[in-house]
């Protein structure tokens, strides 16, 4: 049977697939960043699991990274944003939920179709562990597609490059440039969306993306 | 070849950091703008260094190969060139008040960080390095692209932003994949992440993981290539932002992000149970030309109207390397060298003449020959370039990939011609009533460079009559590289 190790990261990776599910059906703001920190807590708990039975101390720094950064720095700062902007009432979602919980479901199962098919040869470890990790990339895009507001396709990018994060630790012994880089990508992209989500609100006075669809396409 | 008394390798990438760095604690904009060309014709000389000193031996971060030099000088030229375009369109920007000092010290800035993501993307060896460069180079322009905090700059950068960290982040997925698949060959560590290591041995990676890696390779480096159903970032972008980022947007990062798919194109073709990429991007690249052929028509906007021509090309030469072979790579090749020093001239011309009429509206922008000829010939010439007429480099190289085709082919060859006459339609009547006619619009004194244009349009002139045997010789030995 499965080592004890196996059913942790197991348990882990599945519970942020989970997660991501769960974000699909949040219809307020602040709930899905609850959520996403949720999201960020598991990840960094699977992360530090994957360090501590690949005996690789260098994955505890992205832990920490992900727990510091992504389940409490950036969720309380998106938190003041909205409040700050008077947005917190309604994700206006350009799906309804029923869809979306099923394109959901229809997302994940291809992922394990998908990606159990192609890693016959690896260990089991590996190969569901990317499985899992291309279902939380999928989610994390269906929740970019699904919502009109710039705060939640914020979200649903963080929910992305989690999974992106699974996915290079759950690859066991690659090299510490990808996890740096992923978080530093992530720094990087929170910095933009900072400056971003301020511009817009100082151009028109609201965060709902729908109000730059008016200026799509060509200037008339 | 001379012994290596400094490293042009770092000084490729040391110059545009140290740069970037002294620029944004720089005031003055005459200054700054000055230190930016200065910088970036540094850096110019250091990578044409590159063909004197001895080269470094593969190392597992940098890689000097005849297939990236080309791509360095061409990057690094253009950059140049450029630079000296933005000083006098930055000027003209300060005057009018669409952009305040503060702005440009941020500007100058993230014109050096960008061309050392660009240059870092082109040396690296290590995949994992490689996608970090790209990451940093898209996040630079996408800061450059909202700059005038207009209501469509902010959505072109929101829509770049979105657009493009998803196709990054497939990138990712891509390369980690690559990794999996390299792991049981190549063991844990550095090496799997090696692209000159995971070249020689890829023959014996798992096929069916490569094929799976190709495929979220070729979505996300294609998303930043601009290709078809993945492009709709790229019209915004370049049209919204200062016209010197269009032009490096257009003749640059393209060429980075399909750099990046070429390499891994060499890696999967490297293994021969893996599925062939060349079909795969020969439908997407003639699918790109032929939609971009026909939204030329409906343009109303001068630099969209560009930009759509940039999907075109890309379209063409993604086309080119699908075909594979020595003939379509060179044609590639040649392609994407002819397309970026011609649609940054475009570019150059477009800026100067949009800062004068004061729109960007074709409708309104009238007689150019007639009230500034210098600038109306020379976007006749860069169309005429574009449009691919005989005797510019573009008719060479377009020339040589319908050919290619025609000899393999003949089906694809015929939807490709279809494609390369609807665009040249579109193109030769948007000139016509641009460039002639009845003058509309500001007459004012044009107080532009008119340097980058024309060098650039003279090496295209000159590429188109007359290649000099060596370097006929070094782009037949890359295409060879290319398989």
């Amino acid at each position: 049977m499965h080592s004890l190790a196996f059913d942790v990261s197991h348990t882990l990776a599945g519970g942020l697939v989970l997660i991501s599910l769960m974000m699909l059906y949040q219809d307020r703001l602040y709930s899905l960043l609850n959520v996403f920190a949720l999201h960020a807590l598991v990840l960094s708990l699977s992360v530090a699991w994957q360090a501590f039975i690949q005996d690789a101390p260098h994955l505890y720094v992205t832990a920490v990274i992900a727990l510091v950064f992504k389940a409490i720095i950036i969720p309380v700062a998106l938190h003041r944003i909205i409040k700050q902007l008077g947005i917190h009432r309604d994700i206006e979602s350009a799906v309804g939920i029923g869809p979306t919980m099923l394109a959901g479901m229809g997302l994940v199962a291809l992922s394990l179709v998908l990606m159990l098919r192609v890693t016959g040869d690896a260990d089991p470890l590996a190969r569901e562990d990317l499985a899992f990790a291309l279902s939380v990339v999928l989610l994390g895009l269906l929740v970019m597609v699904t919502r009109r507001n710039a705060v939640s396709q914020v979200v649903g990018f963080m929910s992305l490059e989690n999974g992106l994060v699974l996915a290079a630790t759950g690859a066991k012994g690659m090299p510490l440039v990808v996890e740096i880089s992923v978080a530093f990508s992530i720094l990087i992209a929170f910095i933009v969306i900072g400056i971003f989500l301020f511009r817009i609100r100082e151009r028109f006075d609201s965060v709902d993306v729908s109000a730059l669809d008016d200026f799509r396409g060509e200037r008339r | 070849m001379i012994p290596s008394l400094f490293d042009p390798v770092t000084a490729v990438l040391l110059i545009p950091i140290c740069s970037a760095a002294l620029l944004a604690a720089l005031p003055g904009y005459r200054l700054t703008a000055r230190l930016n060309v200065v910088a970036s014709l540094a850096t110019f000389l250091a990578a044409l260094s590159l063909f004197v000193v001895e080269r470094p031996s593969p190392g597992s971060y940098v890689l000097i190969d005849d297939l990236n030099i080309v791509f360095i000088v061409l990057n690094t030229f253009v950059g140049f060139t450029t630079s000296i375009f933005s000083a006098s369109y930055i000027a003209h920007e300060l005057e009018t008040g669409r952009l305040t000092s503060a702005y440009l010290r941020f500007y100058h800035a993230m014109y050096q960080i960008m061309m050392f993501g660009m240059n870092l993307a082109f040396v690296s060896n290590n995949i994992g390095l490689m996608w970090v460069a790209v990451e940093l180079a898209t996040l630079t322009t996408v800061l450059m692209v909202g700059i005038y905090r207009t209501h469509a700059a902010l959505e072109a950068a929101w829509k770049y932003f979105i657009l493009g960290s998803v196709g990054i982040a497939l990138a990712l997925f891509g390369t980690i994949l690559i990794y999996m698949a390299a792991r049981p060959v190549m063991g844990e560590g550095h090496d799997g992440m090696v692209w000159t290591l995971l070249v020689e041995r890829a023959a014996n990676f798992d096929a069916a993981l490569l094929n799976v890696a190709f495929v979220f390779l070729f979505l996300g480096y294609g998303t930043k290539v601009g290709l078809a159903p993945l492009h709709a970032w790229l019209p915004d972008a370049h049209a919204e932002g200062p016209t010197p980022i269009s032009a490096v947007l257009s003749g640059l990062l393209l060429n980075v992000a399909l750099y990046a798919l070429l390499r891994f194109k060499i890696l999967v073709a490297a293994n021969p149970a893996s599925i062939a990429p060349g079909p795969l991007m020969v439908t997407v690249g003639l699918v790109s030309l032929i939609f971009a052929a026909f939204m030329l028509y409906r343009r109303r906007d001068i630099k969209r109207l560009f930009a759509y021509s940039s999907i075109e090309h890309m379209g063409i030469i993604v086309f080119a390397f699908g075909m594979g072979g020595p003939l379509a790579n060179f044609a590639g090749l040649l392609h994407m060298v002819m397309h970026s020093l011609t649609k940054s001239a475009i570019f150059y011309a477009v800026g100067h003449i949009s800062q004068i009429k004061g729109t960007q509206r074709i409708s309104r922008i009238r007689g150019l020959t007639v009230t500034h000829p210098a600038l109306g010939w020379g976007l006749v010439v860069g169309v005429v370039a574009i449009a691919g007429l005989p005797p510019l480099g573009i008719f060479m190289s377009e020339f040589l990939v319908v050919s290619s085709t025609f000899a393999r082919q003949p089906l694809l060859a015929i939807a490709l011609v279809f494609g390369l006459l609807l665009a040249f339609g579109a193109l030769t009547l948007r000139l016509t009533s641009v460039a002639f006619g009845e003058p509309r619009g500001s007459t004012a004194p044009a107080d532009a460079s008119y340097i980058p244009m024309f060098a650039h349009l003279a090496l295209v002139l000159g590429a188109g009559i007359y290649l000099p045997a060596p370097l006929v010789a070094w782009f037949q030995h890359v295409a060879q590289l290319l398989g």
